[in-house]
């Protein structure tokens, strides 16, 4: 492709810069600079701090030590973690699509009353603190827990407790990512492959499930990164038979104060994750397909017939006895004083009596949202301008870019939190003693979700509309404001809530990070139930209430804000 | 005979667009291949060709959503290379409209207005006057997703022409809507074209429509020009037998020319023209396909037009194998409201077609001598 034409006759006048003269315009160096915010982002608050640990492991007097590395690789034990790092991650993931992928039908294709409801407490597990989850499962079926009293059955230290609590934990990722898109399909691509002859599965199997594939690879891949790198509910629920990397490196790095192989293990779940994201990149192959999205509202109907209202009513059971139980059990375990039950946990969380806290522990809810808010403006912004370069981008810099936004989901949060504190404490980066220091490292945890929700909606958005609108006058920024904006704005707000979310319930970075005088809620509850006594459980049990009833209105909150004009969308 | 690639109509400092030797490539192959081209200002150009052939790219270009490998792209006499769509002031209009889903009708319409920062009374003002001009009085609050496609055109149209654009590109403007609304629709486009003096450049591949709409048409083949002229010109005239098949003639054969007689396979054929001896292509219009004479037994309409040719009454009266003309079988007949279509196997050479009034069609199955009008004749450069 040639810059310049052999024009005949005179050569333009006044021509524009060389620069522009290229055959793709100015548009090729949109995606670029919409990266640089993001890379710089990733680079400080990621890489920089990643990479101090990991050589401090490494390097410990300036001299490389890797001979360190094999002797962790042959390691026995080592293999071991891995191995069953991998295999319940796998489990998980596939337990969790089947028993979600139900509930994403139901909640994107039937009307029924409480439906918002539904939604909302399905997705608060998600948030809530891995410590806060164990607890619950503890209770519920570990031993003096619910079921143990009830038939004297116990599943702590088992598998099973694992698998479940992820299954508990990664509902709502499969149930969001897959049926927010799901609800704006189409009916009619359904019932027209009916019409041509296509059963009701194969009709689903052939039109509905394609559009589906790359939301729902996007939620496969979630959920085994996150059972991959599982932390609090393995230490917790598996007792010393179970350890995942995650649990190990913590392990390594906190008990055993083994910065070397804590910094292989680092590396070497790096690279795990890597390779999964290079699968990822491959089998979706990101295709650009511009779905015809239609308004949710739209394509809801209640449900007809007794097959559904049973597909409906098993959703609901399941829902009931996976997520609803032990949070139920864990609001009893709140309530439980002493001689009965009463409001005796959560009035001691409004004074300092305890001795645990030098400021009531009630005001962690205020640092927790005000924080979380922080970081959920930081993840919008970083993670916004990096969907909007992935849409306008193809090829392998732009692939490597959208891989390495992945990467903070797959590193474990001691790593990062450790590197903070090790890494950004001298000028010009000194942030140690900066309230930003916490919602920086929460929102390097919410970019990945802001990125995975927009982008399949971004990319759905059919690019003849941006160009209508620059044939209109509208400059490239201006029709991203105009077109991509509104039709992304449900998209924007559900990215928003889970950057929040999962911002207020991050531990194990901010448990490094956060100071003293403010805690945050997840890092609260586990310094009540680092301490003995059952008075401190009771409060840890209602710290983790309130936890999860700041969640549940937030996330209602945000079910409720819909755009002004959905009903065009 | 030769070919005309007309570069424009003759030297045209004022053209509002000039494309010189524009090429756009795909994958290496060019879509659009030197092509030369001027729109006067006020002038309605119609880019006509199948599909394939280009032409939509060609509009993208001229927008800027396509970037030219070759030659430039000059509005209003100024190249165009390295401005950005939204600086160059067309408009145009999307082949499937794409309106804007969010917004309402009058949002969609007044958005170019709203971009350059038109206050919302003088916009609210134009957009109902625009609305008013394309037929749709008070439907600014209504939902564009809930128009019906001619509605949406109309909106697609006035959104279209709302900021003034200099130049107005339509793509295939009205390719999805049903006949009758097309019809009235191209009606409607010219006069108020003219009433706005609105220079435009348009695609189609329906010749309906290029030669309802435009003040000229260009024909294009494979990212090339193959003729450019008036709508008479062309049709009366089509250079070459890409553009008349294209046209819907399919009375074209090889031909040797002797003097004014064209030797082919369906024998002898005077034609009207003057050429140089030698190969040539031989059009024959369907109006210059005259019918001779029926079986005998059928009624042999005399009144029809067709048959009211001179010597038509001669060979009646004559022997049939005595018959001059070409013997053909009626193959088949399609109405076409106020004529009919007759598709003719002719005892030699290829089918033919040939029309004639609704009360002279002969039946299918029937038997007719034909003859050929030379004025109804044109000579196509020799077929490859």
């Amino acid at each position: 492709m040639t810059d310049t034409a052999p024009v005949p006759g005179p050569p333009p006048p006044t021509g524009p810069a060389p620069a522009t003269r290229t055959r793709t315009g100015p548009r090729r160096f949109v995606a670029p600079a919409l990266m640089v915010g993001p890379v710089v982002f990733f680079a400080v608050f990621f890489g920089y701090p990643v990479t101090a640990i990991v050589a401090r492991g490494l390097r410990p007097d300036g001299e490389w030590e890797l001979g360190h590395v094999g002797e962790v690789l042959a390691d026995e034990g080592i293999r071991q973690v891995l191995w069953f790092t991998t295999w319940q991650a796998a489990a998980s993931t596939a337990l969790t699509l089947l028993l979600a992928l139900p509930g994403a039908y139901v909640l994107a294709r039937f009307r029924f009353p409480g439906k918002r409801l539904l939604r909302a407490v399905v997705t608060v597990p998600f948030v809530l603190p891995t410590v806060v989850v164990g607890a619950a499962f503890l209770g519920l079926i570990g031993r003096g827990g619910l079921l143990d009293d009830l038939w004297g059955l116990r599943l702590d230290t088992t598998v099973w407790a694992i698998l479940l609590a992820h299954v508990f934990f990664n509902y709502a990722v499969v149930v969001r990512t897959v049926g927010g898109l799901w609800s704006q399909l189409d009916p009619r691509q359904e019932e027209a492959a009916r019409l041509l002859g296509a059963g009701a599965f194969g009709a689903w199997r052939r039109v509905t499930l394609p559009a589906l594939l790359p939301a729902l690879a996007a939620a496969a891949l979630m959920v085994f990164l996150f059972t991959f790198t599982s932390f609090g509910v393995v230490q917790i629920l598996g007792g010393p038979g179970y350890a995942t990397l995650e649990v190990e490196i913590y392990r390594q790095t906190a008990q055993l104060l083994d910065l070397p192989t804590a910094a292989v293990l680092t590396l070497l779940q790096f690279a795990a994750v890597a390779a999964m994201l290079g699968v990822h990149g491959w089998t979706v192959h990101r295709r650009e397909s511009a779905l015809r999205l239609v308004d949710a509202a739209a394509t809801d109907r209640p449900p007809r017939g007794a097959g559904e209202r049973l597909l409906l009513g098993g959703v609901l059971l399941s829902v009931a006895a996976l997520v609803l139980l032990p949070l139920g059990v864990l609001i009893e375990r709140s309530l439980r004083v002493p001689d009965g039950y009463g409001f005796a946990h959560y009035r001691a969380l409004a004074t300092t009596d305890t001795g645990t806290f030098v400021v009531p522990p009630l005001e962690a809810v205020g640092n927790s949202l005000r924080i979380a808010a922080v970081a959920t403006l930081i993840a919008l912004l970083v993670g916004g301008l990096a969907a909007a370069a992935l849409t306008r981008g193809a090829g392998r810099l732009v692939r490597g870019f959208d891989a390495m936004l992945m990467l903070p989901l797959g590193t474990s949060a001691v790593t990062v939190g450790f590197g903070f504190l090790i890494a950004l404490d001298t000028p010009p980066l000194d942030l140690r003693s900066s309230w930003l220091l916490v919602p920086l490292a929460q929102a390097l945890v919410g970019v990945p979700f802001v990125i995975r929700v927009m982008l399949p909606v971004l990319r759905a958005v059919d690019d003849r509309l941006r160009q209508a609108a620059a044939t209109l006058g509208a400059s490239p920024l201006r029709a991203w404001w105009e077109v991509d904006l509104p039709l992304v704005r449900r998209a924007l707000v559900l990215a928003a809530g889970f950057a929040f979310a999962v911002s207020l319930g991050e531990f194990g970075a901010t448990v490094f990070i956060a100071r003293p005088d403010e805690p945050t809620l997840p890092v609260a509850i586990a310094r009540l139930l680092g301490r003995a006594g059952e008075a401190n459980y009771g409060q840890a049990m209602a710290l983790s209430t309130v936890l999860m009833l700041v969640c549940a209105a937030t996330l209602l909150a945000l079910e409720r804000i819909r755009p002004a004009r959905s009903g065009e969308f | 005979m030769t070919k005309t690639t007309v570069p424009s109509s003759g030297p045209v400092p004022g053209a509002m667009l000039r494309l010189e030797a524009l090429t756009v490539r795909y994958g290496g192959r060019p879509v659009v291949d030197a092509v030369d081209l001027a729109v006067d200002a006020g002038e309605t150009v119609c880019v006509l060709g199948p599909s394939g052939s280009g032409k939509s790219t060609l509009l993208r270009a001229v927008a800027g959503l396509a970037a030219p490998d070759g030659g430039r792209v000059l509005l209003g006499g100024r190249d165009q290379e390295g401005i950005p769509p939204h600086r160059r002031g067309v408009g145009l209009m999307f082949q499937d409209h794409q309106l804007f889903p969010q917004h309402d009708v009058a949002a969609n319409v007044g958005f170019g207005l709203r971009v350059r920062g038109t206050g919302r009374e003088e916009r609210g003002e134009r957009v109902a006057r625009l609305l008013d001009m394309v037929g749709l009085v008070g439907a600014e609050r209504r939902a564009v997703t809930a128009l019906s496609g001619g509605e949406q055109q109309r909106v697609a149209l006035a959104r279209a022409l709302a900021p003034g654009p200099r130049l107005l590109m339509l793509d295939e403007p009205l390719g999805q809507l049903d006949r009758g609304l097309r019809e009235r629709l191209v009606v409607e486009l010219r006069s108020l074209f003219r009433r706005l003096g609105t220079t435009v450049l348009a695609v189609t591949h329906d010749q309906g429509e290029a030669f309802a709409l435009a003040d000229r048409v260009v024909v294009m083949r494979d990212g090339r020009v193959e003729q450019t002229g008036s709508p008479v010109d062309v049709w009366s005239r089509p250079v070459s037998e890409f553009v008349a098949r294209f046209l819907g003639f399919s009375n074209v054969v090889p031909a040797t020319l002797t003097g004014t007689t064209a030797q082919c396979a369906w024998g002898a054929v005077e034609v009207a023209e003057d050429a140089p001896d030698g190969p040539v292509g031989l059009l024959v219009r369907p109006g210059g396909v005259r019918l001779s004479e029926p079986l005998a037994g059928h009624d042999a309409p005399a009144s029809g037009e067709h048959t009211a040719q001179p010597g038509g009454a001669a060979d009646t009266t004559a022997g049939r194998d005595a018959l001059p003309g070409l013997g053909c079988v009626v193959k088949g007949r399609t109405f076409r409201g106020d004529h009919v279509v007759l598709h003719l196997d002719p005892e030699r050479g290829p089918d033919l077609e040939a029309t004639c009034s609704l009360r002279a069609a002969p039946a299918e199955g029937a038997v007719v001598r034909v003859r050929f009008d030379p004025e109804e004749t044109v000579l196509l450069p020799p077929t490859g």
